[in-house]
């Protein structure tokens, strides 16, 4: 490892199991300061699991093992209060539906101004207005009078950019996007990622994006990671990882994404479902599925093989993949 | 909101107005006064001047229409027994009654509501097994037998606490306990099952999410949303204050409004009966009122709708 660490967060070996049955088995993973990074996958594949068990953020009832460090901060087993000031402070999460993210009982302004008061030692008139400052800044219209309204009152888009209003006011380095605009209108989508967008590009956060939608994660992000049935199966820049998967599940994802440009073809599906965690296959879980199986892939779980992305390696050929079948 | 309380207000009227003339018909279709509190020896001219005394000779209707008439004068009639009139009558017995339904509301209240948040937060530990196991048993076991018991084991056996009456401060802790133990149970169970509805709510989720110390979410997010079920069935509980005591006012032979509506039940006293009726229904009618408005202050999503 060499002296400067370039990750701001560095995920390594990272498990969760609930109840005995594992959701999340290994994953490594690291985001660099200023970084964007996608995480895809179909929905219940640990895009989700991995920053929730991340930021602790999981019931007790979940086993959480491995490495999570934040600026060489180990935060797997830290104490509560190191969480504390961690979330909201370093690390911020937006969830996916931000009419039920929201408190229905409180006026939004008391709900960003919480963050405000915890994070930034504000109180009275100059949490207010701070407020105030963040709500214009997400873009609410009239922030001073929408500070008083409840979250029903308000429109999906406009709460989500409230929740992102209460994950800024923390200044944090690394912003954890679950799903921002899955529950949004299409033309809404396209507001809410043009504002996480410039709000990244000013204030030079990281952002984590968790998406089921390949297009999206190629649209805003420099690198993704693809994830399947609790593991990560591929990872690569994203302009390699749209010229060429080398994960079947990857060409899987990208053949359900009408192509931008060239001539129109069919969408392909991928056919089955992931498979339910109880009842995993014994080789590579996407193997059920994969139209290139072969006999070795029921044989043993793939490695995840090739030089990791880190800030040493030639930019475009350096990326992962778990397949018998692809060649790194 | 005028126009959502002024219907509201009208409901409740009618409620009390339908449970009046029910009563009135009720009692007066299921055995003659006169016969009871005259006993059936006494003289038939006897016998007739009690009815006509009290109207009883009159049809049905010109009865009811008469008390309503006295109604809205604010005359509840007299009782049939002594003569007396039947509002003060009960109206005396009222505090009797207050002093045990309200400390065992405290009781419940203080009790249920702080176990079963607790039980929420600790849930599937050992003191969430505890707090369940008690209140179930808290609110099967029904009130005369917790009653019986008790005396059983404070009066009888032990001789901490006198079995009834109304001596001192220590008449009341058995009543008191017997009537509260049942709602602070339910109260548990349902603090318990609201507070766990809330926990699992996404925005509770994301108040951890943006750094609040656990204690914080609970009070500042959980609570107050968990509150919105739980006023419904302290609503009820205060609604029952006077009547609430029944049982237990019989069991510890407790002066209240409870006991003298069992005695003027068996007495067909009709004008007590349905004074107490009256009173019952206008507490309930006007808790649930409370309730409903409440309802509008803890949850700015129903204030949406009243508007």
């Amino acid at each position: 490892m060499g002296l400067i660490d370039p990750d701001l967060i560095r995920i390594e070996g990272l498990s969760v199991a609930f109840g005995g049955v594992p959701a999340l088995l290994g994953i490594d993973l690291s985001v660099a300061t200023g970084e964007t990074l996608g995480l895809v996958g179909e929905s219940g594949c640990g895009k989700s699991v991995t920053w929730l068990a991340a930021l602790g953020l999981l019931p007790g009832s979940a086993a959480v093992s491995g490495s999570v460090r934040l600026d060489g901060q180990e935060l797997v087993g830290a104490p509560v209060s190191v969480l504390e000031r961690m979330r909201g402070g370093r690390v911020a999460m937006i969830f996916q539906d931000p009419a039920s993210a929201l408190n229905p009982v409180h006026r939004i302004g008391r709900q960003v101004g919480e963050a405000v008061s915890l994070h930034r030692g504000l109180s009275g008139a100059a949490a207010r207005a701070e407020t105030r400052r963040l709500l214009d800044e997400v873009g609410i219209p009239d922030a001073g009078g929408r500070m008083a309204a409840y979250p029903h009152e308000m429109s999906g888009g406009q709460n989500q950019r409230v929740m992102i209003a209460m994950a800024l006011a923390g200044r944090p380095e690394l912003l954890v996007a679950d799903e921002p605009t899955t529950a949004l209108d299409v033309t809404i989508q396209a507001q809410i990622l043009d504002l996480l967008r410039r709000l990244r590009r000013e204030h030079g956060m990281a952002l984590v994006l968790i998406s089921h939608d390949l297009g999206v994660v190629g649209e805003m992000c420099e690198r993704v990671c693809v994830m399947y049935a609790g593991r990560i199966v591929e990872e690569a820049r994203t302009e390699a990882l749209f010229e060429a998967p080398l994960h079947p599940y990857t060409r899987g994802l990208a053949g359900a994404l009408p192509p931008i440009s060239g001539p129109r073809r069919r969408l392909t599906a991928i056919p089955g479902r992931v498979p339910e965690p109880w009842a995993m296959p014994p080789g590579c879980a996407f193997a059920p599925r994969c139209p290139e199986r072969i006999e070795a892939c029921d044989a043993a779980v793939p490695a995840l093989r090739g030089n990791a992305l880190r800030g040493d390696a030639p930019q475009g050929d350096a990326r992962r993949v778990a397949c018998i079948r692809a060649a790194a | 909101m005028i126009r959502f309380v002024a219907i509201r207000v009208a409901r409740a009227c009618l409620t009390i107005l339908l449970v009046v003339t029910f009563a009135f018909v009720v009692l007066r279709l299921s055995g003659d006064p006169a016969l009871l509190i005259m006993s059936p020896d006494a003289p038939a001219e006897a016998i007739a001047a009690f009815r006509h005394a009290y109207g009883l000779d009159r049809p049905i209707w010109q009865q009811y229409l008469h008390y309503f008439g006295a109604i809205m004068h604010g005359d509840l009639g007299q009782s049939m027994r002594d003569g007396r009139p039947a509002l003060s009558l009960v109206a005396e017995r009222i505090p009797a009654t207050l002093v045990l339904t309200v400390t065992a509301l405290v009781l419940k209240v203080g009790i249920g509501i702080p176990a079963g948040i607790f039980a929420a937060l600790h849930r599937r530990g050992w003191i969430d097994r505890a707090v369940m196991a008690l209140a179930t048993a808290g609110f099967t076991v029904p009130s005369f037998v917790l009653g019986l018991v008790l005396v059983l084991v404070f009066s009888v056996q032990l001789r901490w606490l006198p079995s009834g009456g109304q001596e001192s401060w220590r008449s009341v802790i058995l009543p008191v306990i017997t009537l509260g133990a049942g709602g602070a149970a339910i109260l548990a169970r349902f603090t318990r099952s609201a507070m766990l509805e809330v926990l699992g709510q996404p925005y509770i989720r994301a108040a951890s999410a943006k750094g609040l110390p656990w204690g914080a979410v609970v009070r500042r997010h959980a609570l107050p949303n968990a509150a919105i079920p739980t006023v419904t069935i302290v609503g009820f509980m205060v609604g029952s204050l006077i009547a609430g005591a029944v049982v237990v006012e019989s069991v510890f032979s407790w002066p209240g409004v409870g006991r003298l509506l069992v005695i003027a039940v068996s007495n067909r006293d009709l004008a007590v009966v349905q004074t107490i009726l009256l009173l019952v229904a206008s507490t309930m009618v006007m808790s649930n009122l409370v309730v409903d408005l409440l309802y509008g202050v803890l949850d700015p999503r129903l204030r949406a709708v009243h508007k």
